[in-house]
């Protein structure tokens, strides 16, 4: 798919990326994923070996089409249940630090 | 120097369905918070997401109106980013394979017809709603999962008023076509704007803003027709356009940027694995063809043909489908359906207004108004009765013929009566006699008036009319005229 350029399949940007997934990563541990990773994509390179021009790009993995449901509305979860696992509330409402736009 | 401007509108449309895009959670508006929801649209982790067929066929549909192509493979994908208001910190959403492609929207600018590119429409789900408390943000995800309708226009716009053209015009196209109520108080509607402008001759376009989420047409308009001199100033000036999100502030009438967000535009979409792809086959999308709803040009045309009414009274009826679909029933029903839309036009549209009401919810009939406009044909009430009556159906309903009866409003064509109401306004009043008679011919208008007042506005105006007229001159011989 187009997202995924040259750039970003030839090199794992370890720092980029954890920052993008919010992951706080140690310098040490950054060093060690991007080793790891740089071995895995240049295991999947492995693909280019092969001519693929006549192959569809795969989206999924099973042959699955058109699951879909009829518009019909169900009940959804008691409000008591909804903020059970919240780690803070507000009149009802899941609550979060104070949001600047 | 002159500056050209370019400007691109994504629309996000809330779809008609009674549930959300991907569980049964209720889609109604202003319920409590947090009780529209459920694990799927709350996020948690094992939920799965199914797709509303409802929510699919309308996009398409949306689609086919403006002459999209639709897509006979079509997939969703994960949007990551990160904001409290998005559960999942994804957002399910259509990237390379969008249910349509292309179509265009017509717009009309000055009596001049233009069309404005589309370049996909793709469905989404939205996010959750904040609420600002003193200290905190609370959030409530009943509109989580809701879905959303994303079009895409080309950069075919050249100014506010185009804008604004275009937005009417997709917005009357979708009412007809009933994938929405595109009600713009609950926040069926919300545009992101992009815009730029660049020295005339210069070939690229200049570098462009983008204005979040507008939930009103009229703050598009405004929006724009702040940040386009805005960005020509600082230009002039010898300035930089920076490529940034801006907010739309209504109090104070400016756009501000806002606190950028780093690495907010790499979203790594990927193939949600949770759904299946869309497959519509071609035999599927002509059947959806075959029983589009009639675009509203169209329709306006074909209301001057088949009903004969001028090209404004057509314009007028079909600018809300409700109104056109009001008219051509009781059109239907009648021998003249020039009365019945200026019945419409001017009694109906202005009760509405004054009411703030929707016509949607009026009790009056298609086919009392059809009976109306038949009782005035046949001269069995004149025009001022009709207007009584057509005030009952609006408040009431019913029928004409036993509001007429009911009232007594059957217009009085009885020359005999109409004669004696005569004589005894002459009689009393000679003033306007000899007025008439000094060559005042408006005051026989008077008397008129005075011989409606004693019929209690019953009589036949003509006869009326033509009666006072014989008389006065038979006076006016009399007295040797
Ligand atoms: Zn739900």
């Amino acid at each position: 798919m187009a997202a995924l350029d040259k750039e970003t399949t030839d090199k794992i940007d370890v720092a980029y990326v954890a920052r993008l997934a919010r992951l706080y990563l140690a310098d040490t541990e950054v060093q060690t994923f991007q080793g790891q990773l740089d071995h895995i994509v240049g295991y999947m390179k492995k693909i280019d070996e092969l001519d693929l021009s006549n192959v569809e790009p795969t989206s999924h993995a099973v042959t699955l089409q058109n699951v879909f449901r009829e518009d019909v509305v169900k009940p959804g979860l008691a409000v008591e249940q909804v903020m059970a696992n919240a780690p803070a509330q507000v009149s009802d409402q899941f609550q979060v630090p104070k949001i600047i736009e | 120097m002159r500056y050209l401007t370019t400007i691109g509108l994504e629309v996000h449309v809330q779809l008609r369905t009674r549930s959300k895009m991907f569980c049964g959670c209720s889609t109604a508006f202003g319920a409590a918070p947090n009780t529209h929801v459920c694990p799927v649209c709350l996020g948690y982790p094992g939920a799965m997401p199914v797709m509303n067929r409802d929510a699919v066929k309308m996009t398409i549909i949306s689609g086919l109106m403006i002459g999209s192509r639709i897509s006979e493979f079509s997939k969703f994908d994960r949007k990551s980013y990160f904001y409290p208001d998005m559960p999942k910190n994804y957002q399910i959403s259509q990237y390379d394979k969008p249910l349509c492609v292309g179509g265009s929207v017509e717009i009309d600018i000055d009596g001049v017809s233009r069309r404005i590119g589309v370049t996909r429409i793709h469905l989404e789900e939205d996010v959750g709603k904040n609420m600002h408390f003193q200290h905190s943000s609370g959030i409530d995800f009943n509109r989580a999962g809701v879905p959303l309708m994303e079009i895409v226009s080309e950069p075919d716009i050249s100014s506010p008023e185009e804008a604004f053209a275009y937005l009417l015009a997709l917005k009357q196209i979708l009412l007809y076509a009933g994938v929405s109520d595109c009600n713009l108080e609950e926040g069926n509607v919300r545009c992101d704007v992009n815009c730029s402008v660049r020295p005339e001759g210069q070939k690229e376009f200049g570098t462009k803003t983008e204005i979040k989420n507008l939930n009103t047409f009229k703050g598009v308009l405004n929006a724009l027709k702040y940040e386009i001199p805005r960005q020509v100033d600082v230009l002039e000036s010898g300035g930089k356009i920076f490529q940034e999100t801006r907010r739309w502030e209504v109090e104070t009438g400016v756009t501000i940027a806002m606190r950028s967000k780093e690495y907010a535009h790499d979203y790594r979409y990927f193939p949600e694995p949770d759904l299946a792809p869309v497959v519509t086959s071609c035999e599927q999308i002509e059947e959806l063809r075959r029983n589009l709803p009639e675009l509203p040009r169209t329709r306006r045309e074909r209301f001057i043909q088949q009903y004969s009414i001028p090209e404004y009274d057509a314009g007028v009826l079909t600018a809300d489908v409700a109104v056109a679909d009001f008219f051509e029933q009781s059109a239907k029903l009648s021998s003249n359906p020039k009365a019945i839309s200026n019945w419409i036009m001017t009694e109906m549209l202005r009760l509405l207004s004054e009411r703030e009401m929707d016509i949607r919810k009026v009790v009056v009939t298609p086919a009392a108004l059809a009976g109306l406009v038949k009782l005035v044909d046949e001269k069995v009430i004149n025009s001022n009765s009709a207007k009584e009556v057509f005030a009952l159906l609006f408040e009431k309903g019913g029928e004409p013929d036993q509001i007429v009866r009911e009232k007594g409003l059957v217009q009085v064509s009885d020359s005999g009566a109409i004669e004696k109401f005569v004589d005894q306004a002459i009689a009393e009043n000679a003033k306007s006699v000899s007025d008439y008679l000094a060559g005042k011919d408006v005051a026989a208008k008077y008397i008129v008036g005075q011989v409606m007042k004693m019929s209690r506005g019953k009589a036949n105006p003509q006869l009326v009319a033509s009666i006072i007229e014989d008389k006065l001159k038979v006076e006016k011989m009399k007295r040797g005229g």
